[in-house]
């Protein structure tokens, strides 16, 4: 079932890893904000709804509201305090979105619902669903997804082999490595949920080997389940993103347009497992994180932060810029998103905030193609970034779609690898987005 | 050092990813000018100061055409990126060294305007532009093109001191075509039996021919260094070079089928220019690895027929001029199928 040689996949970059700078520190503890700004919509699906008004007194954990359908999850207070506003605020992903602003009464009181179970793991299948699902669960690797629907394949998708996601392939970020070392047991204990959940008998926890230490002290935990196993990989960029690892994994390779429960196998990243935990066992909701602040700043640290918490105050915690930065990117710097204000918030699935100074992030400009097919020869997925960008760039959406732009996984290994430093996956974003759109009609 | 947060940063906001490779344009094209470096002190070693001026007004007079075409079309004048001077090299490279001064300064004129720069410039061309413009100059002054060769240093234009006017491919094909005569048959046969001890002038360089194409480990050295830094790849040079062997030793012998003599056909001409530094122009090359395999077979069998049967003892320039102009085809057909597909 699992790989044993050669665990890893065709194509990939890799780009400098830069996380000797955080990889050593433990998380820690961010005092509390003043405010936190909570998005309705921290996830991909339908937004959620409100269920609070302004002026109404909340405790961490109290839900503010309620999901917007089958695939969407509600949110939670963060910090104890009142409701100051609900209006769109600043979206790290950039459009305004609906907000829920919480003023801090300083008390930190934790919701009565949250309470320890130690008998959690006799729960039914569906209670735990239910506890997850009311949890406001997303996928904390950065994607976002329900969890409750991630661990519910409809009928008829058999799954075989469960699979925890320790890769953490992105430059800088660290957050996964420190749970792993410092939340072992939260992290093996929200896998056996998620195991019993799925109904399987293997779960495979895939970690890049360049967290030797977490290797060690995941299989240390582990080791008492033998349903589970510790597997290293090799280090490439982008060995996390999910056909890649599962294919990394255990051979198997998910069908284009298809989603990994075609092949029996279901992701999930180490901190939404931790997170899983603690919404069965506490019944405790997402309601902080653990974020990477790596770049340009004086400290460069490692987090736990409640969601909402305005990234201006990360910064003034880390001791502010080294000097003035060009870029400051939630996310990874592969993939991540570009911030234009600090009152930015964190999200669900914030895992860094990385700044960056020119020398560090390219500003120059684009070169005509040279046709050298770089970006053919490392991608992950195996189809041709420079003809789909070309035509994305001509508006030859039916010829993008020909050749195969759905199945980019917008990972950017074809931008990073370009030497005319031509925006390609930028481009196929936007062909992506047309093709649906002309399905969509 | 106090660090500040103040709100009016100027931040960038653009498209993920946020950090890039390297590599740039500029950089492939000077390494390649830096690797064609061995080649051209070789030049000047075997054929004396004449191939260095011969160069240099190649390389001034493609920067200064594209300066100015540029300047006429009204575009963003990129001449700091290399590339013309890497044209102006490569199409010095492919004359002989006895020719005028004004055959390089013509060749390099046409090379950038008309097969570069007519096409849209760097990205743009269908083909080679060095190899267009020699193509151009053997078309138009095919006298100077093909005789105005010099012997080497302490060594003669064949490779052999039995003759003396001729370049080896030159010598072998008008010898394969002497043997079916029956008063020069026996010195014909003699001719190719002693173009075998000519290896060594051919590898080290001893030989006549164009400035940059005679030295085969000068030209290996300059490989070597593009391959180091993957600004080329082996798929190419490999299938080109190997089918020429293979192509010659089946049908380019004296004495029927397999019996040709493969490694002189390698080491001779301009097969290993052009196998390495023309073939492997990424422009007007495939983008797909199947495709430059297919690439440089083509060229191969192209290179094979024009040595053996075609009118001119070289063949190189044509066939890859030829396959770059199944570029797009092979572009376009050789889809790949994704992951999962």
């Amino acid at each position: 079932m699992i790989k044993l040689f050669n665990r890893g996949f065709k194509g990939g970059v890799h780009p400098p890893e830069n996380k000797i700078f955080t990889e050593s520190k433990p998380i820690e503890v961010i005092p509390l904000p003043e405010k936190v700004i909570i998005p309705l919509q921290q996830h991909l699906g339908k937004p959620s709804n409100v269920i609070v008004n302004k002026g109404d007194k909340v405790k961490v954990g109290d839900p503010i509201s309620e999901a917007g359908g089958y695939v969407s999850v509600p949110c939670h207070a963060s910090i104890s305090g009142t409701v100051t506003s609900i209006q769109p605020h600043i979206h790290p992903l950039g459009e305004k979105i609906t907000a829920v602003s919480i003023e801090n009464n300083g008390e930190d009181h934790l919701s009565d619902n949250i309470s320890f179970n130690p008998d959690y793991m006799n729960y039914s299948v569906d209670e735990m669903k239910n506890l997850i699902h009311d949890a406001g669960l997303a996928g904390m690797g950065g994607a976002t997804f329900p969890t409750h629907v991630k661990l519910s394949p409809p009928e008829g998708k058999k799954i075989d082999i469960a699979i925890l996601n320790g890769a953490e392939c992105e430059p800088y970020l660290t957050s996964d490595h420190r749970l792993m070392l410092e939340k072992t047991e939260e992290i093996i204990e929200g896998f056996r949920i998620i195991i019993k959940i799925l109904g399987v008998k293997l779960g495979i926890i895939g970690i890049e080997n360049n967290k030797s230490d977490a290797i060690s002290k995941m299989k240390e935990v582990a080791i008492k389940y033998p349903e589970m196993s510790v597997v290293s990989l090799n280090v490439k960029y982008p060995q996390g993103a999910e056909k890649q690892l599962i294919y990394a994994l255990t051979e198997r390779k998910v069908p284009a347009g298809k989603l990994p429960m075609e092949v029996g196998c279901i992701v999930q990243n180490v901190g939404t497992a931790k997170a899983i935990y603690d919404a069965v066992a506490y019944k405790k909701p997402l309601i902080e994180r653990v974020v990477t602040v790596a770049g340009n700043i004086i400290h460069q640290k490692n987090l736990l932060v409640r969601i909402g918490t305005p990234i201006k105050n990360l910064i003034d915690y880390c001791g502010g810029f080294t000097n003035s930065p060009d870029k400051i990117i939630m996310g990874g710097p592969m993939m991540g998103v570009a911030q234009h204000s600090l009152n930015t918030p964190v999200i669900k699935g914030t895992s860094g905030i990385i700044i960056l100074k020119s020398d560090k992030t390219y500003l120059g400009k684009t070169t005509p193609c040279l046709n050298c097919g770089k970006c053919i020869e490392i991608c992950p997925m195996n189809i041709m970034p420079n003809i789909i960008a070309s035509f994305a760039q001509k508006e030859r959406f039916n010829d993008a779609e020909e050749f195969n732009a759905l199945d980019c996984i917008e990972c950017g290994s074809c931008s990073y690898i370009c030497p005319a430093k031509i925006n390609l996956v930028q481009n196929i974003k936007f062909a992506k987005f047309k093709i649906s759109q002309k399905t969509n009609q | 050092m106090e660090g500040k947060t103040t709100a009016e940063e100027i931040l960038l906001i653009s498209s993920a990813p946020h950090i890039k490779s390297k590599d740039t344009t500029q950089k492939i094209m000077f390494g390649v000018v830096i690797s064609l470096i061995p080649a051209l002190i070789g030049s000047i070693y075997f054929f004396g100061i004449r191939a260095l001026w011969l160069t240099v007004l190649s390389i001034i007079t493609a920067v200064f055409t594209e300066w100015l075409i540029q300047k006429l079309r009204k575009v963003e004048i990129t001449i700091s990126d290399g590339s013309a001077i890497v044209t102006g090299i490569l199409l010095a490279f492919n004359l002989p060294a006895g020719v005028p001064w004004w055959i390089p300064v013509i060749g390099s004129f046409f090379s950038i305007a008309i097969a570069k720069q007519t096409f849209g410039g760097l990205g743009f061309n269908p083909m080679n532009p060095a190899l267009l413009g020699r193509a151009f100059l053997l078309a138009s002054w095919p006298v100077h093109m093909t005789t105005d060769w010099t012997a080497p240093l302490y060594g003669t234009k064949s490779g052999i001191t039995t003759i003396t006017t001729a370049t080896p491919l030159a010598v072998l094909k008008d010898a394969l075509k002497n043997l079916s005569i029956e008063d020069k048959a026996v010195e014909a046969s003699q001719t190719i039996i002693t173009l075998k001890s000519s290896y060594a002038n051919l590898f080290w360089g001893r030989v006549g021919g164009c400035i940059g194409e005679t030295s085969v480990i000068l030209l290996l050295i300059g490989a070597g260094y593009l391959l180091y830094k993957r600004y080329i790849n082996l798929r190419i040079p490999l299938s080109y070079i190997a089918t020429v062997a293979l192509f010659t030793w089946i049908f380019g012998g004296p004495k029927g089928y397999f019996t040709g003599d493969p490694l002189f056909h390698v080491l001779a001409g301009g097969l290993i220019l052009g196998a390495f530094f023309m073939a492997t122009d990424m422009i007007t090359t495939p983008c797909t690895p199947k495709g430059q395999w297919i690439f440089g077979f083509g060229c191969g069998v192209f290179t094979g027929i024009i040595r053996l049967v075609g009118g001119y003892p070289e063949g190189v320039s044509y066939s890859i001029l030829l396959m770059n102009l199944m570029t797009p085809l092979l572009d376009r057909h050789l889809k790949n199928k994704p992951f999962g597909g």
